[in-house]
């Protein structure tokens, strides 16, 4: 599965994407992100606050709950502050 | 009838006037068009900016303002709408977004511009990074954007959808 961050979740990171093999019984986003902190602490750095943090799946925002599964590609990105 | 509709996300300057034309040019129909500028500003407070820089999740950003364009179209009757959002380096003094929205009459002009820009704001995902005394720093979202944008909800609605 494609990941991608953004704006500072990208910076804290520190890459743009990668491509992940995702272990068993990661069913929502929330239990994504989960995830992902337990990878290191850059990770642990980005999702620090996690109520902050946006999702979207295959370039459409979406919730904390929704299902992951039929992804192709996940995003994740700080509160949206164009316009 | 489809309702003339131009998203562009670029890194150039754009034309709000040329633009403006472009959707007017040749109708007897328009009888409003409400043109919206975001320019980036030379202060904040005492604080003086050299540059914005913004990002775009390219992709999500057109599909993110066609998704309210559309929903614009579905609510007032517009003929026609424009959203050109740019995107990198910007500097004090130069533009940043612009909306044109054209209607027979001015209130769906007025409310369409004005709710494609609440939107915009909250929704579309690009992200402000300040410039100041040599120092970046991620712009944080505005509660007040929030707000502006809620307004636009229909009863029920998911924030989310």
């Amino acid at each position: 599965m494609k990941l991608r961050y953004f704006a500072w979740v990208r910076e804290r990171i520190g890459k743009p994407e990668e491509d992940v093999e995702l272990p068993a019984g990661i069913a929502t986003v929330a239990e994504l992100i989960t995830w992902l902190s337990s990878r290191g602490e850059e990770y642990a750095y980005a999702f620090e606050n996690p109520k902050v943090i946006r999702a979207a799946i295959d370039r459409t925002h979406v919730r904390p709950n929704t299902a992951i599964k039929g992804a192709g590609e996940i995003a994740f990105f700080p509160p949206m502050t164009g316009g | 009838m489809t309702v003339p509709a131009t998203v562009r996300i670029q890194r150039e300057p754009f034309d709000v006037a040329a633009e403006t034309k472009t959707l007017t040019r040749g109708r007897t129909d328009a009888g409003a068009v409400v043109t919206f500028t975001g320019i980036c500003r030379g202060a904040e407070g005492d604080e003086s900016i050299a540059a914005l820089t913004l990002e775009h999740y390219p992709g999500m950003a057109e599909a993110e303002i066609e998704r309210h364009v559309a929903e614009a179209t579905q609510r007032w009757p517009l003929l026609g709408v424009t959203v050109i959002h740019r995107y990198g380096r910007i500097v004090p003094g130069e533009d940043i977004v612009m909306v044109v929205t054209v209607s027979s009459h001015r209130e769906a002009a007025f409310a369409a511009a004005e709710f494609l820009m609440d939107y915009l704001k909250t929704r579309a995902p690009f992200w402000k990074q300040v410039e100041k005394a040599g120092e970046k720093t991620w712009v944080d979202a505005k509660a007040t954007d929030d707000a502006a944008a809620e307004r636009w909800a229909a009863p029920g609605r998911d924030a989310a959808e």
